[in-house]
């Protein structure tokens, strides 16, 4: 058999390779080390960085409520594979995760639980509200049931009941550009359509210290 | 004293020897199980006895998802309460919609055209294989087998593409309703299903495959959570749990209801009643489930897909521009809803799950006055204290991926 062999280029990884090493050694100089700079260096912040890595490799926590569980275990299945995203590896304890979905309806026995839940997940931790019920109590508006921002922050709520995987795919990828510091404007910022807001925003009510209650986005007493 | 020697010296006091060693000696264990576990299949909190590695007493505690179905139920007129009761046993849905459409046709004595009573059959058979689906996937992902839930959970998604295609929504459809069905089934759903009832069977086949040729698995299910038959009857046990214990009841044959006494299907039963049996009942379903559809849809009666009548079905959406009546009836139907005679209903069916039954109390107008259901998970879950007392803790896990309770349905 002939072997045939083809000469090295210069994009070869090897040639790159050494040519990095070069660099770090400090034997470029002049225009060669500026054309490598130019070409191979890019520039980040350490912050931009870990904001990448945190959004690429999210550790969700094993744990489903209601309906939105099924649609929640069906975006781990083979047709919405969220390993494309990195974020597969669900994790059984909240001391492991970094997300939790509450998939389903939060009923007020299983309020406490969930904040419990929440408050042993470690910095930086996020919250995906999947489905009308936990959002906002869905069809059923009575007395069992409580929505998920009355007692912890919600980063991303999924509307739907219950989402298709591919909506709460969709509030995946949100929270994913959440995390790494492009969150997309609403459509207020994008259309200037500011001042036409409902309710004009307020001055947080100083909150007194033995109300356990936290405004969205507040995890001080976590 | 350092660090090192602190470690060191703590290390050292502990001495094994110190264990309480011989059988009367062992103290009893309370381990709290839930709400929150990965394989409790929901939200179900278990409080286990333990001596050592075995289980001697179980109490489940439920009520962390307890959402209020009911009480909400007698807030909505009589054809807006379907999708509220629909998310009850959030995997049997056309099931919790079907048990409750009968007990209002009961009421109302409606009578549901044939070509309605075999489309709800198509849906009600391929929403228990789905339902068996889910079973199978998760349960094999407890005992170690993930693969299963990968093959599982890709047919599923092919039924839920059917019901997307009928219906319009994966889950939670709101299809069968009072009278009848939604809508006729669209153009390519036959063909689609076709398919699908072509490939079910061997799928079927290769879950037994992966599944049955694996010693660890057979091991783990074979003569675990054994209960004989007169113990679940006397809890109050039934669908595949029951059959397992080779009790062949199942209403479908018992009691036909739906024209399943058209179809010619077998009911598959266990011998012993361990989790083994269990397994191999709800897998057998999936090929008669299979065979019920197929028959189904070779004998759909033409006709019409809901009940003629205007005072209980809306109106199709063209005579609302030619005719008067019809519209008055929508706006009736629409605002108020239909009223339905006083008097209680029983509708029992065979859900994925056992007997799941709604009862309905009507008092003249046009919201129930009482809906109350019977979830075949809730009365199943009483067997879990003797299916599971004096074996091993690991076998817990397999019996509770066995039993497949839907915590939806316990708390309502």
């Amino acid at each position: 058999m002939e072997i045939k062999r083809e000469p090295v280029s210069s994009s070869d990884f090897r040639v790159r390779q050494l040519r990095a090493r070069d660099l770090l050694r400090g034997d470029l100089d002049g225009d060669d080390l500026e054309r490598y700079v130019e070409e191979r260096v890019l520039t980040t912040t350490v912050q931009k960085a870990v904001a990448w890595a945190q959004g690429n490799s999210i550790y969700p926590l094993t744990f489903g409520l209601a309906c939105c569980a099924i649609e929640q275990i069906h975006i781990v299945a083979s047709r919405v594979d969220i390993a494309r995203f990195g974020w597969e590896a669900f994790r059984a304890s909240p001391r492991q995760a970094d997300l939790i979905i509450l998939a389903g309806r939060v009923s007020i026995k299983m309020a406490p639980i969930i904040r419990r839940l929440y408050d042993q997940m470690l910095e930086p931790r996020w919250a995906i509200s999947m489905g009308a019920c936990c959002s906002s109590m869905g069809v059923y508006n009575n007395y069992a049931l409580v929505p998920a921002d009355k007692f912890m922050p919600i980063d991303v709520h999924v509307p739907g009941c219950p989402p298709r995987p591919e909506a709460l795919l969709h509030g995946i990828l949100r929270l994913r550009a959440k995390i790494q510091g492009h969150a997309p404007e609403g459509w207020r910022e994008r259309y200037d359509a500011v001042g036409t807001e409902e309710l004009l925003p307020v001055e947080a009510p100083a909150t007194s210290a033995d109300i356990n209650v936290y405004q969205p986005g507040d995890t001080a007493g976590a | 004293m350092s660090l090192t020697d602190d470690y060191r010296r703590r290390e050292e006091s502990i001495t094994l020897s110190a264990e309480p060693a011989g059988e009367e000696t062992h103290e009893l264990l309370t381990l709290n199980i839930g709400p929150h576990h990965p394989s409790t299949h929901g939200v179900l909190r278990l409080l286990s006895t333990l001596e050592g590695e075995v289980v001697r007493d179980i109490k489940p505690i439920i009520g962390y998802i307890h959402t209020g179905i009911e009480k909400t139920a007698e807030d909505k007129s009589y054809w807006k309460v379907i999708p509220v009761i629909e998310r009850m046993d959030y995997l049997g849905y056309y099931f919790n919609a079907m048990a409750f459409c009968g007990a209002i046709e009961t009421l109302l004595g409606l009578e549901v055209p044939p070509r309605a009573q075999y489309l709800r059959v198509i849906h009600l058979e391929l929403n228990r294989i789905s339902s068996h689906l889910f079973w199978l996937g998760t349960s094999a992902l407890d005992l170690g087998a993930i693969g299963v839930f990968w093959y599982a959970l890709r047919e599923r998604e092919k039924l839920l593409d059917l019901f997307e295609m009928s219906s319009g929504q994966r889950m939670h459809t709101r299809y069968i309703q009072v009278g009848g069905v939604f809508e006729d089934i669209p153009r390519g759903f036959e063909e689609k299903l076709r398919e699908f009832l072509k490939i079910m069977p061997t799928r079927a086949d290769q879950y037994a495959d992966l599944l049955e040729k694996n010693e660890i698995l057979l091991e783990r299910l074979r003569g675990t959570g054994m209960v004989d038959q007169e113990t679940l009857l006397g809890l109050g046990v039934t669908g595949p749990l029951l059959r397992a214990a080779g009790n062949p009841w199942d209403l479908r044959k018992a009691q036909p209801y739906c024209s399943y006494d058209h179809f010619d299907f077998k009911i598959p039963i266990g011998t012993v009643g361990d989790n083994y049996d269990r397994y191999r009942v709800r897998h057998a379903e999936l090929y008669e489930s299979t065979k019920i559809v197929e028959q189904a849809l070779a004998g759909l009666p033409e006709g019409p897909f809901i009940s003629p009548d205007r005072k209980v079905a809306l109106p199709p959406r063209h005579e609302l521009a030619t005719s008067m009546e019809a519209l008055i009836h929508h706006f009736k139907l629409v605002t108020e809803g239909f009223r339905v005679p006083p008097g209680e209903a029983y509708y029992p069916i065979e859900g994925p799950r056992g007997e799941l039954g709604c009862f309905v109390r009507a008092d003249g107008s046009a919201k129930p006055a009482r809906v109350h259901m019977r979830d075949p998970s809730f009365t199943n879950l009483q067997a879990l204290a003797p299916m599971v007392r004096d074996g091993y803790i690991a076998d817990l896990i397999a019996t509770l991926a066995m039993l497949d309770p839907i915590l939806g349905g316990i708390d309502r």
